[in-house]
């Protein structure tokens, strides 16, 4: 007589530890799951622990803003900026025009960021009023946006008339090389300020610094009127222009604002890893750090600050630990085939839920 | 035929009622072979639920069915979908067309019934394959035209026709079934040019002389008692009237589907201010909503009353706030205290203290994914700066948590509004509450003029009730002007002062609320186009 019962409440338990894994989403229980265990196999396998924590940390401080960069397109509704490598074009057009212009140190950083604050102005202008244009279609356009950047910029990068000795090929003395040392310039800049030392732990505090910064500015962005009116444009359109916000302004604003974040993050990036890559190493940049912000919990049209220190984390944690722990275990490389796995996969989950939501 | 006195259709005791909201109750209908049955009644008044049970719509069985007895010929019959009623020689045509635009008429009129032929893939790979047989097509094609009495170009692609011949196409479609005996139309006219209208109640005669029967749905009362043999009208899931079309007329006609109490219902205390000036005046406003075309409207608003405009559906009174508000293309002059408010612009009407609660909640009203503190501080926050805290000089203008959620919790209190605190998301909550949430949005504006667009639609009755007293006790206690939109007549007699109605993309006439229900119910198909 029980059996009733029995079956009626079994459902809502099932229900309820399914409400637990939706609302934390289960690709990233999965995800820190996973990590958790690289993390707890590596001084088995004979990858020192602080070592590889270390290198973790690192690989968040380089890419942490580029993934900040897709929040203020959430929050308008553009959706995820694949087109993120026109902003790392401007930092690029920043990092070589300040080593052109003959500024070293940590004032070559200073100025690239200086250089490259208007073109991203300008180009991520552009590229909000061609969004503005195609509404609802936003992140199949972003995405050949950025593709197209690229492969414009690669003719550009060999016709452009740089002379710096430090950044064009040595025997035609003109077109910049594919990969440019940073040495002299501002290689660890930030990551030496303040730089924590402890046994083989070591921590970049300065670069950690400039991306709270900016985390700290866009998460008191959104505090104000203008940030309030960019979320409620991403969230309902129509209320936001019956409550009579510019909803095209607002757009074009946050594609601006993860235009030139973009720019910085590429810096950022470089100045850490200690080479400027051209050509085709924007090409791949937005997947990346689209797959960081989902794997922290963002959604196409919701993200804030924890999921892109979470995302950062865990994606970059990925990406740093498998090569060395899984090389060591099981002596061949499945490392680019996890990452290709978490982030295109993460990407496929995100869009699929979208539709769901947006019904 | 032999059996001369069983109807072809009875309809008996059908109650129907969509999760404990009864819209319909007792509905009995009885209609003879050849018999033209005019069906008519406001919106929401329960017409098309039944046209659906009827017709045998997914939705119906979706939502637990209905009750009572539909009768065919004398036999109790049950269509469990549109396909049952087809094949028992039911027919519908729909207000929307479902028509496919790349092929001609002959080709839509026969559509997956099309007469064919075999050849030798089909002979192989079965009759999917078989070829059409187009000679035979155009025949019946054109048979069933000749029987709608009105010509269509049979080899015309629709996407090439004028919107009327559409509508015939669809009819001749219907016709061209052999075993059609009961053909229903639902507002069928509602798209026609007076000429081409008045060739489909031509067709209708010439049906009815086929025998085939008609339930003719429509709002054009005329049209109703020139072509008909006899009327149902319906009001609040009722039919209230059902007579022989000879021993009515329209007056009659529009008091039914309008007076619930034709002696009461008006407010009790609707003020007759004439020498109140004028806040607002509209003139020769035109907007271009779809479904809500305003052709034509002047209009004078006086300080402080509650000015209510009605009207039937589609004839345009949604679009007079819409397009005053700058929500969709809009021309003419609008002028609020002598100074012109410019169109098609939202920021300049909100900025001159007009404010507007959208009839479509949803999807202008509310952000739905957004905390109620959000959905009632955002437009302040955004027009007026209210709700910030200036820092640099005003430079940031940082969100004041601490006021929206004060300015949200004093209109939960004062507009009852149920939910689990400021910080639940607007989604949650019941459609009332939702509504009640949009008042307090823009309450918060504190408006000198406030559109408020169907405030009760799809709510309760107790909810109802009370945001019509929210928004009296608003116009009395602040003063503030009120122009509420409703297709509920009996509602905006109960609160408005005056009531405009509005037909055809223009206003109709203006009386008093105190008028009885049958004036305004005159007015709403004066003009209807």
């Amino acid at each position: 007589m029980n059996e009733p019962l029995y079956t009626s409440t079994n459902p809502t338990l099932r229900e309820r530890l399914r409400g637990f894994v939706n609302s934390f989403g289960l690709p990233r229980l999965i995800i820190a799951a996973f990590l958790l265990m690289l993390y707890i196999a590596a001084p088995f396998v004979g990858a020192g622990f602080w070592m590889q924590i270390s290198n973790t940390i690192n690989r968040f401080s380089w890419n942490a803003i580029m993934v900040l960069a897709m929040v203020p397109m959430i929050h308008s509704g553009c959706g995820l900026n694949f087109g993120l490598p026109l902003g790392i074009i401007s930092g690029l057009l920043g990092a070589t025009l300040s080593i052109e212009f003959g500024f070293t140190g940590g004032m070559s950083f200073l100025m690239a960021i200086l250089i490259a604050t208007p073109i991203a102005i300008v180009l991520g202008a552009g590229y909000g009023w061609l969004l503005n244009k195609i509404k609802g279609g936003e992140m199949m356009i972003a995405t050949y946006v950025g593709f197209s950047s690229v492969s414009f910029m690669c003719m550009l990068w060999l016709l452009l008339p740089y002379h710096s000795p430090t950044m064009v090929w040595g025997f035609a003395g003109k077109g910049l090389r594919t990969t440019i040392s940073l040495e002299g310039f501002y290689d660890k800049v930030l990551a030496n300020f303040l730089q924590i030392n402890i046994g083989s732990l070591s921590i970049p505090t300065g670069t950690l610094l400039f991306f709270a910064l900016l985390a700290f500015a866009m998460w008191a962005f959104l505090h104000t009127k203008t940030g309030t009116a960019m979320t409620a444009v991403g969230s309902n359109p129509t209320f936001a222009r019956a409550a009579g916000v510019n909803v095209d302004k607002m757009r074009l604003l946050s594609v601006v604002i993860s235009t030139w974040l973009a720019a910085i993050g590429i810096l950022v990036y470089e100045q850490g890893f200690g080479f400027i890559q051209l050509y085709m190493a924007p090409f791949y940049m937005a997947l990346p750090a689209v797959s960081a912000i989902l794997i922290g919990g963002a959604s196409v049209n919701k993200a804030s600050i924890a999921n892109v220190i979470i995302g950062t984390f865990l994606f970059q944690g990925i990406v740093t630990m498998t090569p060395t722990v899984m090389n060591n275990m099981i002596h061949m490389d499945m490392s680019e085939v996890i990452r290709v796995v978490a982030s295109q996969g993460m990407i496929l989950y995100a869009l699929t839920r979208k539709t769901e939501a947006s019904k | 035929m032999e059996k001369k006195n069983t109807p072809l259709l009875e309809m008996r005791n059908i109650k129907k009622d969509f999760f404990g909201n009864q819209v319909l109750t007792d509905i009995n209908i009885t209609l003879g072979e050849g018999e033209v049955l005019g069906l008519c009644g406001e919106n929401g008044a329960g017409k098309s639920t039944l046209m659906k049970i009827l017709f045998g719509m997914n939705v119906i069985r979706e939502t637990g069915g209905y009750e009572g007895d539909i009768l065919l010929n004398g036999q109790k019959v049950t269509f469990e979908t549109p396909f049952d009623a087809l094949a028992a020689g039911i027919g519908m045509v729909h207000q929307e067309f479902s028509l496919i635009p790349g092929f001609t008429a002959t080709e839509n009129i026969l559509l997956n019934r099309e007469p064919k032929k075999r050849n030798v893939i089909s002979e192989v790979f079965g009759e999917r394959l078989d070829t059409l047989d187009y000679n035979q097509m155009t025949g019946r094609a054109e048979t069933s035209i000749e029987k709608m009495g009105f010509h269509v170009d049979k080899d015309m692609v629709i996407h090439e026709m004028p919107v009327g011949h559409k509508q015939f196409t669809e009819i001749a479609r219907e016709l061209s079934k052999d075993q059609l005996k009961l053909l229903i139309l639902d507002e069928p006219t509602a798209v026609l040019t007076e000429k081409e209208a008045e060739a489909l109640l031509d067709s209708i005669r010439a049906m009815s002389k086929n025998g085939i029967a008609v339930i003719f749905i429509t709002h054009r009362l005329q049209e109703i008692l020139s072509v008909c043999d006899k009327v149902v009208v319906m009001r609040d899931g009722f039919v209230v009237k059902d007579v022989p079309a000879k021993e009515t007329n329209v007056n009659e006609i529009s008091k039914w589907m309008v007076g619930r109490n034709v002696d009461t219902g008006a407010s009790v205390e609707a003020r007759d201010e004439k020498d109140a000036r004028t806040i607002m005046s509209i003139r020769r406003l035109w907007v271009d909503m779809p479904g809500e075309i305003v052709r034509d409207v002047s209009l004078d608003v006086k300080e402080g009353e509650i000015l209510g405009i009605g009207g039937l559906a589609g004839q345009g009174k949604l679009g007079i706030p819409n397009g005053i508000m700058g929500l969709y293309e809009a021309g003419g002059t609008v002028e609020l205290d002598g100074k012109q408010i410019p169109l098609n612009s939202p920021r300049k009407c909100l900025d001159a203290s007009l404010a507007f609660v959208s009839e479509d909640r949803r999807g202008v009203g509310l952000l739905l994914d957004e905390t109620l503190e959000w959905n009632v501080a955002f437009p302040a926050m955004q027009v007026q700066n209210k709700f910030l805290k200036n820092y640099l000089g005003g430079l940031i203008k940082w969100r004041d948590e601490k006021a929206i959620r004060e300015v949200t919790e004093r209109y939960i209190d004062e507009l009852a509004i149920k939910c689990t605190g400021s910080k639940q998301k607007a989604k949650e909550l019941s459609g009332g509450n939702q509504q009640k949430i949009c008042l307090a949005k823009a309450f918060a504006l504190e408006p000198k003029f406030l559109f408020v667009s169907e405030p009760t639609r799809g709510i309760d009755v107790g909810a109802k009730a009370l945001v019509l007293e929210a928004l009296r006790r608003f116009n009395r206690e602040s003063g503030v002007t009120v122009v509420m939109i409703s297709s509920e007549l009996e509602e905006l007699r109960q609160i408005c002062d005056r009531i405009a109605i509005v037909s055809g993309g223009k206003i109709a006439g203006i009386l008093p609320a105190t008028n009885p229900s049958e004036d305004f119910g005159m007015l709403m198909v004066s003009m209807v186009k």
